[in-house]
């Protein structure tokens, strides 16, 4: 008995997993350093939160630097279950830039909406650790694990605001559907596992390769695939699964609608990435052919139902559903430059939508129903410089160069063009010029119509404004000087 | 210096506008000054490529630039590549040329935020002149879409009333377009490194010797030729043209006219025609067709506007139907017809443009209704206008008449002859509206009281127009000096087109397998 605790401890391998460690252990502390605060300060335990974050960074970099001297590219944990590779510490980053934006912004932000409660940024830190847990993930189990700590976070995260009504909504909502997902996803994982008598996707992988030809036509592996690609889907908020989208991301507290519609979102695709790729590759054609339908129609439906928002909290959620189509496009093409193309966008959209967030996040009253078209009118003339960096986000949201979210763009779509998927890279630039009919009413309030009020209520705090300067470098960067990012993004895929 | 030559003069407004945000906003006269200075060091600068021979004697890109950018393993490349020949030589000419008579324009024009104006303006220039200089076909699309941004600012801020519509409609437009041709450029890069030629980033003069199947080709084209011709823009894409004229402030509208519009006509040429000869050939009957509805559509339009500056918006799609056909004739005289008289619109029209500003600044309308009579109260501004009215028309003795009889002499020794004599008509539309707007402004009874009060022109105003009737005399008159420097690159154009050097100069390479549409 002794010798299998020491065999097992054997395999343990925490250097792996340090980043989330770093952040379990931050997340907890800050838990208690909350229960010695005076109630209603928050402040302090934000910013403690903030030195998790960059811990946390430290501890991917370092990583990152480990596998690159030694040349191995991977480091395996705990038997196999995690894998620390370039993908996982990619996405790590992705992960801590989302979560460090996502608490810049939200000191002032719970004050003035009446909830400065410190186990926000806990929950948040947690979420975190889960998203990490899912992109490392080689087992089916260490999935389940990474999106159930995730999950439970974000429950609690979107009705944070116990008093309002629409974000009790937000939270029950997500908490039913997502656990309802849950399910779906739990259930193709007993039915992969019934048909290949293992949890681990390389060894899934393995079984369903040609070795074993009979097993892929086996109608059990295809519904467990379908059934685990439900639950990921409904995560992305992928079309037709994205029916929680808009009401959640709604109702949730601002930050942590930007917070779900970045950090969260690109794990459930690191993961999906991860299993179609690990365990499914021998079925690419299949996948590719389902996914290049979902991709066009949320592309599509995203962007037809943003075009009808009057709240431009609203429309940047439906208008997260349409990048969300673009990533897919990368993951449709089955290549190198999509796969990385994926990690590059999600990188880039974490920016430019976290950025966006930050400023609306300023320019809201409390309660947030000025965030309409007419709401912002003059806001660019009465406020230039956060009308100026709301307008870079949103020119990067658009495609525009030279920012972000161009370069992202064209690294996505020349993935689907090397791959020959002319048609789908056609139906997506179409979609974003639909899309620049949205986007450019915010320019169009910001600039064009005559302020009708004069913006007195914003205040620029300190946290807030590094998370929009962060922003604005992390696009303007990505957008003139890509090649490092970009490098770094492809020598990250497997 | 004159290595980087290019560069300086690409990013030198960019520098200005960046050292412009460190002037204070209520400074009016310095952020006006600084800016005139900025574009007027930028001419300066780019001078010196007006008067270098090798123009004459070569067709081939002179002062190139070569620089490593992006470099993703062999995911893509993408280099900073730069390079100017007779073709574009004109046009980078005509866009530092025309820059400080627009910010000279808006002395009086603008009033609010002075300083975006300023900043917005500087940008624009640099994105127009990055977009002709650009040998890397990424490099040409970030620029093109940098123009985007500033103008769209331009128009929705500075401008008339019904300014947003014209704005967002503008922005669509242009936008819709490129986003294809982003979808074509990969596709021929990829296409580029399948056919196993040595591709070296988006390098447009390597795309250039490369053998695309005709069924592909067609696509890229059409692709290409959509984005170029919502620009130019042809019928029937030419519908956000008269609403962005009439809306911008005067400064748009003459950069617009004169230097955006040649994006779409430059890029015809640049790109469209000798990258893809055959599908050009195909489409070649319905493109000329579009050209003479173009001219013929555009020129009686104009002639039932009430609005003066809407009737030179007009005037503006039947002036580039006539490029366009002059390009289409793919022979010496037509392509260089087309382009003198690219740089002849950006003179003419940018100088009606002008004009229509100083009237109505004075008046604030632009109804042609409102006037008559104008010439005895205002008699300085009557010569110019009559001068800048008669080189539209094309009158002999004028750059109008130079372009306009090249282009029909072109289209005449075409296939397109037939094209040509429908066109022609156009040459007379254009003296019925354009004269008789004269007429109905500035002669007659002086009877509307109102106009008794305005003021002929002043110094500032009389400075603006004066290099702008110098040059539609020189090229009414003597316009060797523009063609000698662009014949070479143009007779290597239309080799190129007619392809007859194609496999000379490189091996044919094999089509790579049949690409399947998914």
């Amino acid at each position: 008995m002794e010798n299998l605790v020491q065999a097992a401890l054997k395999t343990v391998n925490f250097y792996a997993i340090m980043p989330s460690v770093i952040l379990v252990i931050f997340g907890m502390v800050l838990l208690l350093i909350g229960v010695f605060s005076k109630p209603g300060r928050t402040t302090h335990i934000a910013w403690i939160g903030i030195i998790g974050l960059i811990c946390a960074a430290a501890a991917t970099v370092s990583a990152w630097n480990g596998l690159a001297i030694k040349d191995i590219g991977i480091q395996f944990g705990f038997a196999d279950q995690v894998a620390q590779d370039g993908f996982a510490l990619f996405f790590n980053i992705i992960f801590i830039f989302s979560a460090a934006l996502t608490i810049l912004m939200s000191d002032d932000y719970l004050r003035r909406e009446g909830y400065p409660i410190n186990e926000f940024y806990s929950l948040i830190l947690f979420a975190t650790a889960g998203s990490m847990w899912m992109a490392s993930a080689t087992d089916m189990m260490t999935i389940f694990l990474g999106l159930e700590v995730l999950s439970v976070s974000l429950y609690v995260l979107a009705g944070f605001f116990y008093n309002d009504v629409r974000s009790n909504e937000a939270g029950l909502k997500y908490f039913l559907l997502g656990a309802f997902s849950t399910g779906f996803l739990l259930y193709g994982m007993a039915l992969l596992y019934g048909v290949t008598g293992t949890t681990n996707l390389s060894e899934i992988g393995l079984i369903l390769s040609s070795q074993h030809q009979a097993m892929l036509g086996n109608p059990m592996t295809i519904a467990g695939m379908l059934l685990l690609s439900t639950g990921f889907l409904f995560k992305i908020g992928v079309v037709p699964f994205h029916m929680w989208a808009p009401d959640v991301y709604q109702g949730a507290p601002t930050p942590i609608t930007a917070f779900m519609s970045a950090g969260p979102k690109a794990a459930a695709l690191a993961a999906f990435m991860r299993i179609l790729l690990f365990s499914f590759a021998e079925m690419q054609v299949d996948w590719s052919a389902l996914l290049w339908i979902l991709a066009v129609l949320t592309m599509t439906i995203g962007n037809f139902m943003a075009v009808s928002q009057t709240n431009i909290k609203r429309m940047l959620a439906y208008s997260s559903i349409t990048h969300a189509g673009y990533a897919l496009v990368g993951l449709v093409a089955a290549n190198y430059i999509g796969f990385s193309g994926i990690l590059y966008y999600m990188l880039a959209y974490t920016f430019m939508n976290l950025g966006a967030f930050a400023v609306l996040v300023l320019a809201g009253k409390k309660g947030e129903n000025n965030l309409t078209y007419e709401g912002l009118a003059g806001f660019g003339f009465k406020r230039p410089f956060l009308g100026v960096a709301l307008s870079i986000f949103i020119l990067s949201l658009m495609g525009m160069p030279p920012t972000a979210g161009f370069t992202a763009k064209f690294y996505i779509f020349a993935g689907a063009i090397k791959a020959e998927y002319i048609w789908l890279a056609v139906i997506g630039v179409l979609n974003s010029a639909v899309s620049l009919y949205y986007y450019l009413r915010v320019l169009v309030a910001m600039y064009f119509r005559d302020p009708q009020e004069d913006f007195a209520w914003v205040s620029m705090p300190l946290g807030a404004m590094v998370s929009i300067i962060i922003s604005l470098v992390g696009v303007l960067y990505l957008g003139l000087l890509p090649e490092r990012v970009m490098e770094l993004a492809r020598i990250a895929i497997f | 210096m004159s290595e980087h030559l290019l560069s300086i003069i690409t990013f030198l407004p960019l520098l200005g506008m960046a050292m412009l945000l460190f002037i204070p906003r209520d400074n009016e006269p310095l952020l006006k000054g600084f800016t005139l200075i900025v574009t007027l060091v930028t001419f300066g600068i780019s001078l010196p490529l007006a008067f270098n021979d090798v123009f004459i004697t070569s067709g081939g890109m002179q002062y190139t630039e070569f620089v490593k950018w992006i470099s993703i393993g062999d995911f893509f490349q993408m280099n900073y590549n730069l390079g100017i020949d007779g073709i574009s030589l004109w046009l980078v000419l005509l866009t530092t040329f025309i820059m400080p008579i627009a910010v000279l324009s808006t002395w009086q024009a603008i009033e609010k935020n002075t300083k975006g104006f300023m900043a917005l303006l500087l940008l624009l220039e640099t994105g127009m002149i990055g977009a002709f200089i650009s040998l890397d076909l990424f490099l040409f699309y970030i620029f093109w879409e940098l123009m985007l941004i500033p103008m769209y600012f331009l128009i929705g801020i500075w401008g008339g009333k019904n300014r947003i519509y014209a704005a967002v409609k503008f922005f669509i437009y242009t936008a819709v377009g490129s986003l294809l041709m982003l979808v074509a450029i990969i596709f021929i890069y990829y296409y580029a490194q399948q056919s196993a030629l040595d591709t070296n980033g988006f390098s447009i003069t390597q795309f250039y010797q490369m053998n695309v199947p005709a069924d592909v080709q067609i696509w890229l084209f059409l692709a290409f030729a959509f984005s170029f011709a919502i620009k130019v823009p042809m019928f029937p894409l030419h519908t956000w043209l008269p609403d962005a004229h009439t809306e911008a402030p005067t400064a748009g509208s003459v950069i617009l006219a004169a230097v955006m519009l040649k994006m779409g006509t430059y890029g015809f040429i640049r790109f469209a025609m000798p990258l893809f000869p055959e599908a050009l050939a195909t489409c070649m009957p319905y493109l000329a067709t579009l050209c003479v509805i173009g001219i013929i559509y555009g020129s009686l339009v104009a002639m039932v506007q009430s609005d003066v500056k809407k009737l030179v918006a007009y005037s503006s799609v039947a002036h580039l139907g006539f490029v366009m056909l002059g390009v289409f004739a793919l022979n010496l005289q037509g392509m260089a017809g087309g382009m003198i008289q690219m740089v002849n619109h950006g003179i003419s029209t940018g100088a009606l443009f002008l004009i229509v500003g100083f009237i109505y600044e004075r008046r604030h309308t632009r109804e042609i209704s409102e006037f008559g009579g104008l010439a005895k109260q205002m008699p300085i501004f009557a010569t110019i206008f009559m001068i800048v009215t008669l080189s539209s028309i094309g009158l002999p003795g004028t750059n109008g008449f130079v372009g306009e009889f090249l282009i029909l002499v072109g289209a005449f020794e075409s296939e397109l002859r037939w094209y040509a004599v429908f066109a022609t008509t156009g040459v007379i539309l254009a003296a019925v509206y354009m004269l008789w707007m004269f007429q109905r402004m500035m002669f007659g009874e002086l009877n509307n009281p109102k106009n008794t009060l305005l003021k002929d022109l002043s110094v500032r105003e009389i400075i603006v127009m004066l290099p702008l009737l110098l040059f539609i005399f020189w090229i009414g008159i003597y316009p060797n000096v523009f063609f000698d420097k662009m014949n070479p690159a143009l007779e290597n154009l239309i080799m190129q087109i007619d392809g007859k050097q194609q496999i000379a100069v490189v091996q044919k390479i094999d089509a790579p397998k049949h690409i399947e549409f998914k």
